[in-house]
């Protein structure tokens, strides 16, 4: 309809971005769940995947299932059929085994050895309270995983245990801590190589402990230099005996006796390196309500086998994990914005509309401008505005008597307008263009709908594409989707086209409406729609409306006493403020997002509505 | 739509009252104004060039408001109150008259014949006893500027020039001269120019230099001169430096240039009614009427909209009279949709027409629609691509010459990504594959629309064709996927593979596809498409990696 459609939308838009944020970062989420695979059966199901298979192409030959296609194409061979089946299931190891519905089975459970979770339930048995995992681990000579493996997989099979994760924290020697431990700090075994007539200072710096050594020793003054020495620098001792407390503190804790060492003792040999803390996690397990010694092994999946024998019925099977995301179903998508197109269809023909042809994108100026009783100087037919076409550059043919009644309309007025006398060129309305509006083709209608014999009531929509030469931004296209409604009829009233839109919006879910004065070169009075975003506690423009003009409806030769109202709206504002997409390039065109695609939900009922 | 800017306390000191921003915001909606923008120079500034710069700027709130697009009178702060004020019923209508001068003559402004070459009218006329204050004179000339914007179409229709008559003597002349035979100082330069120096002076000139080329070219630039031959201005481009407007002039000479002259006379009632309020005599022209028939209380609602009316008597009808400020009023409708502006929108009671109509669907879209959601069934998910593309993509890249392809071209895209409407879909789903390489394989895309072909049996030599294209990507070619989905394709639409009624595919040489793996769709014996594994060449040009095959085929010969 208007020049500018659903302008203050894109104002809107604007402003809606902040809730957009949010379903933006749903869809990052939703990718990266993507990647999920459920761990249904064993292995899993393959999934197709970029570095993957190639899917699961027919295993028999294409050639011998269809020979009807070999008749005609003798010659043409697939190359794909030798390709059978899948290429393994590598890529399982790669999958995170934390979202399958059966619970992940350990890979205690398996390696680890029936011996271990025997043994390891025997222990149970046996004390009143429970055991530690670490020292069950200890006793038995095994790594703490293998112990560790043994409880999840006993906590798979049901409540035959309940372990209860406990941390405790202790100091323990590191590697370097160990060696002093061992061999004394590096301060002592500077002093002890130090022999009575002291030692040249470049020799200390050779030995793996001179550096650190030296220092300290020399903070503790054990040790001096002589720098005047002939030969060089050179160290003796300064006192007779040293007492090397570093290592003793370090043997308290090697033996447990770590209460004995003040805090700050412990954090300046934690500083130097020598002492580490640690958080061991251990289970401490005990009986469940169901405790056994004896496992019986759980099933994964009915199988065929079991519905024929029945041997179900002794079987116990492994408890489902629903917190996990199923597997999406192998299927193709429509386009949000289709769908959404199909939703205003459906609209428009519930009310009884119908659908006018449009599938003419490129239209003259005639048809677009002229017969709307748009002036040729008008704005919107400038090079920036509008697609001009090169080849083919002009329209040919014209409805000649009504070329002339649109002619003096402009150029003189008459069907009681002053026009807007200007020199009216018939070569400023042949030019060819791609159509800035779909009304372009309401004119068309409208003026065949004139040639009847006897007028007849109609009410038409449509729904496609129109082009303007603009500049380029996160809410503008060079295209772009116009909704149109259009219904004329003896006497309709400016009533009458608020309560249609108010129908019609109502279908949308938008119920709270008002209209604002506004000016369309080819509607009076013209109205642009608002509606009460009640996210926004606002009102936003969602469409734009009017009365055809008696100019432009008289010289197709309807009866002066017909009215056609009107309304339009773009398809692709209301979309993306519906979905919080913030770039149109994310909607339409080929840098779409085709995970956005994937995600969308399907529209039913409240299409826009505001909430 | 223009954007008016009005400084707030301004504003509402005329209007004689404040307002809330939301009340404020409420008044123009209803009077079909929009408050765009609530601003300050300094913000502008800060915004447009950097807080650094913006430290000395006024912070004085300004309004900016959006002005419906054929309402002249509403361009400056003037017409603007005068509107609202009217509208609120605390002004009376204006009407305007024609004064002559107290004593003399009025002006003259002669046209001579030789202006028919470059801009063919003008029109004249004289603000006498103005009282300019800066605010004032920066509205006159914020005026003057939004009108060259606007109706005047950056001058080329209309090109206004004011000028201090007390230091002019008429009668004018408006001529056309050779560029070398004009000379003058123009507007705040200090030495005299010709005509060709000054279109070479102003090629810099970053606000002139956009006008230059609606007389350049000309052999003849139009003139106006006084009767002691002194230059009053070179329209469209520039005003002569002796006759320049000050906050002191007295007595203004508004000449309005044109190559629409009803244009013209549009500017020049604006000029004049807008600023004849701060004349000693304010409000100075005069209208003819036109009448409308409808009920008498209709009066009184146009009244308010600037439009005074009164009951005839005679019958329902009421006699309207049309200011000059109100051009955009050409029909009777015009006055209907004030009445009805004035009684306001939303207090209309809404009905429901009783128009009864049985819906039909376009056939062809109808097709389209059940298509779709059957592709989608077989496991293809909808692409959306733009009809408008480059001829590379439809040439080049698919190794077609742009000769052969029947394609509408553009003749004034902003960039190479709309030289063309696009000929075939393809294209746009490899380029959509291209934009997508990180989705999982196998990646399955299609789409149905439109293309656009040249046809000379259509008006306008170019018609639409509704076309289904498919694409199979993924690290085997899948000749059998797509070849498959043309079978049940041709299922739904109730063809059966058969030679002659029915459908059948035959090898056919494409250079789009791989050679030997190309082959026609026929039905009832009638070409409708082709389908095949994809040239490497193809592949590389659209950056892709993986074989793929395609399908592209007519729809509308099901219909």
């Amino acid at each position: 309809m208007a020049k500018r459609l659903g302008q203050s939308i894109s104002k809107t838009a604007g402003l809606l971005w902040c809730s957009g944020c949010s379903v933006v970062s749903t869809s990052q989420k939703w990718c990266m769940e993507g990647q999920r695979v459920n761990l249904l059966q064993g292995p899993g199901r393959p999934r197709p995947d970029m570095h993957g298979e190639c899917g699961p192409i027919s295993q028999k030959s294409y050639r011998s299932t269809n020979p009807w296609k070999i008749l005609l194409l003798p010659v043409h061979g697939h190359p794909t059929s030798q390709l059978t089946g899948f290429k393994g299931s590598a890529t399982n190891a790669l999958v995170p085994d934390t979202t399958g519905h059966l619970q992940r089975s350990c890979k205690g459970s398996s390696m680890a050895d029936a011996g271990v979770v025997e043994t390891l339930l025997r222990r149970i048995e046996k004390v009143d309270d429970g055991v530690d995992s670490l020292e069950v681990a200890n006793s038995l000579g095994v790594d703490h995983q293998v112990i560790v493996g043994a409880v999840k997989s006993l906590q798979s099979v049901g409540d035959v245990i309940s372990a209860e994760l406990r941390s405790s924290k202790h100091w323990e020697l590191t590697e370097e801590g160990m060696e002093i431990a061992e061999n004394g700090s590096h301060e002592a075994r500077v002093f002890s190589s130090i022999p009575l007539e002291g030692l040249a200072q470049s020799e200390l710096m050779k030995l793996s402990f001179g550096k650190i050594g030296f220092s300290k020793a020399m903070s503790s003054k054990w040790i001096r230099v002589d720098k005047t020495h002939e030969g060089g620098p050179r160290i003796f001792r300064t006192v007779e005996s040293i007492e090397d407390q570093v290592r003793e503190k370090l043997l308290l804790v090697q033996k447990g006796n770590t209460s004995q060492l003040e805090e700050k003792e412990k954090n300046e040999l934690k500083k130097r390196k020598l002492l580490s803390e640690v958080t061991v996690k251990t289970y401490w397990i005990t009986k469940g309500n169901s405790f056994s010694t004896t496992i019986t092994k759980q099933e994964t999946e009915l199988t065929p086998e079991m519905i024929a024998t029945g041997n179900w019925k002794e079987k116990k099977f492994k408890p489902y994990n629903f917190e996990a995301m199923g597997v999406a179903p192998d299927s193709g998508h429509l386009h949000p914005l289709m769908k959404v197109r199909t939703q205003f269809r459906q609209i428009f023909l519930e009310m009884g509309f119908t659908e006018m042809p449009t599938n003419n994108f490129i239209e003259s100026s005639f048809w677009n401008f002229d017969s709307l009783f748009q002036p040729q100087q008008h704005p919107a037919r400038d090079q920036h505005d509008t697609f001009f076409l090169s080849d083919p550059a002009l329209a040919h043919e014209f409805p000649q008597d009504y070329l002339e009644r649109v002619k003096k309309v402009h150029s003189e007025g008459g069907f009681g307008s002053q026009g807007y006398k200007y020199d009216w060129k018939i070569e400023e309305a042949q030019k060819n263009i791609l159509r800035t509006h779909t009304t372009a083709v309401s004119a068309r209608m409208l003026y065949k709908l004139a040639q009847q014999e006897k007028f007849t009531p109609v009410k038409y929509f449509s729904i496609d594409r129109v082009f303007r030469n603009e500049t380029l931004d996160a809410t503008h296209l060079a295209e772009f989707h116009q909704i149109e409604g259009v219904v004329a009829d003896y006497g309709l009233t400016l009533g009458d086209l608020m309560g249609i839109l108010h129908q019609f919006f109502t279908k949308l879910g938008i119920t709270k409406l008002r209209f604002k004065p506004a000016y369309n070169p080819y509607t009076e009075p013209s109205m642009e729609v608002f509606s009460y975003h009640e996210g926004l506690k606002k009102w936003v423009e969602v469409g734009n409306s009017g009365v055809f003009r008696p100019e432009m409806l008289l010289p197709m030769g309807l009866p002066e006493d017909v009215s056609v109202i009107a309304w339009g709206l773009s398809l692709e504002r209301p979309t993306m403020i519906k979905y919080g997409i913030n770039n149109i390039r994310e909607l339409v065109g080929h840098k779409v997002n085709l995970q956005m695609v994937l995600r969308q939900p399907h529209m039913s009922t409240g299409l826009l509505s505001f909430t | 739509m223009p954007t008016v800017g009005v400084k707030r306390d301004l504003l509402f000191k005329a209007l004689g009252r404040t307002y809330t921003d939301e009340e404020f915001d409420e008044l123009c909606f209803e009077f079909g104004l929009e408050l765009d923008e609530i601003t300050s120079e300094k913000e502008i500034i800060s915004r447009e060039q950097g807080d650094s710069k913006a430290s000395g700027a006024s912070d004085i709130i300004l309004y900016k408001i959006d002005v419906p697009a054929n309402r002249y009178d509403l361009l400056c702060l003037e017409g603007l109150v005068r509107g609202l004020q009217v509208f609120k019923n605390k002004l009376e209508a204006p009407r305007y008259r024609r004064v002559s001068p107290i004593s003399g003559e009025p002006q003259k402004l002669i046209i001579t014949k030789a202006t028919a070459a470059v801009r063919p009218h003008a029109v004249a006329a004289v603000l006498r006893n103005i009282t300019f204050t800066q605010e004032r004179y920066d509205s006159f000339i914020e005026l003057q500027e939004k009108l060259h914007q606007n109706i005047c179409r950056k001058r080329s229709l209309v090109a206004i020039g004011t000028h201090d008559l007390d230091t002019i003597s008429g009668p004018f002349t408006y001529t056309a001269k050779p560029p070398g035979d004009i000379c003058f100082k123009p507007l705040n330069q200090t030495k005299e120019y010709t005509a060709t120096q000054l279109m070479s002076l102003y090629k810099t000139d970053s606000h002139l230099r956009h006008y230059l080329h609606i007389i350049e070219d000309k052999p003849v630039y139009p003139v106006i001169y006084d009767s002691n031959g002194i230059v009053l201005s070179m329209p469209p481009i520039i005003n002569g430096d002796h006759s320049k407007i000050s906050l002191k002039t007295k007595n203004v000479f508004i000449e309005c240039t044109a190559t629409d002259v009803t244009k013209a006379k549009i500017v020049l009632d604006m000029m004049v009614t807008m600023f004849s309020e701060y004349c000693s005599q304010p409000f100075t022209l005069t209208i003819t009427g036109i009448s409308c028939q409808h009920f008498k209380k209709i009066a009184q609602l146009l009244t308010r909209m600037c439009l005074r009316s009164q009951a005839t008597g005679v019958g329902d009808e009421i006699e309207v009279e049309i200011p000059p400020t109100r051009s955009d009023v050409i029909h009777a409708c015009d006055i209907m949709e004030d009445a009805a502006i004035a009684y306001g929108f939303n207090n209309i009671t809404r009905t429901t027409p009783r128009t009864y109509t049985v819906a039909n669907q376009f056939p062809l879209n109808k097709l389209t629609e059940l298509l779709r959601q059957d592709l989608a069934a077989a496991g293809f998910t909808e692409a959306l691509n733009f009809a408008l593309c480059s001829q590379e993509d439809i040439a080049d890249k698919l190794g077609k010459k742009i000769s052969e392809t029947k394609a509408a071209h553009i003749s004034n895209p902003k960039t190479a990504e709309f030289q063309v409407a696009r000929t075939t879909l393809l294209p746009g789903l490899l380029k959509t594959i291209a934009a997508n390489r990180k989705m999982p394989l196998p990646l399955k895309l299609f789409e149905i629309s439109d293309v656009v072909l040249k046809d000379e049996t259509k008006d306008v030599g170019a018609s639409n064709s509704r076309r289904f294209c498919a694409v199979y990507y993924n690290k085997s070619p899948g000749f059998e996927v797509i070849h498959g989905l043309l079978d049940r394709t041709m299922q739904l639409l109730e063809v059966q593979p058969a030679c002659g009624e029915g459908y059948h595919i035959q090898a056919a040489d494409d250079s789009t596809f791989f050679p030997g793996r190309c082959a026609e769709i026929f039905v009832r014996g009638k070409s409708v498409g082709r389908l095949g594994v994809l040239h490497p060449d193809v592949i590389n040009r659209f950056e892709l990696t993986m074989p793929c095959s395609a399908l592209e085929m007519d729809i509308e010969p099901f219909l």
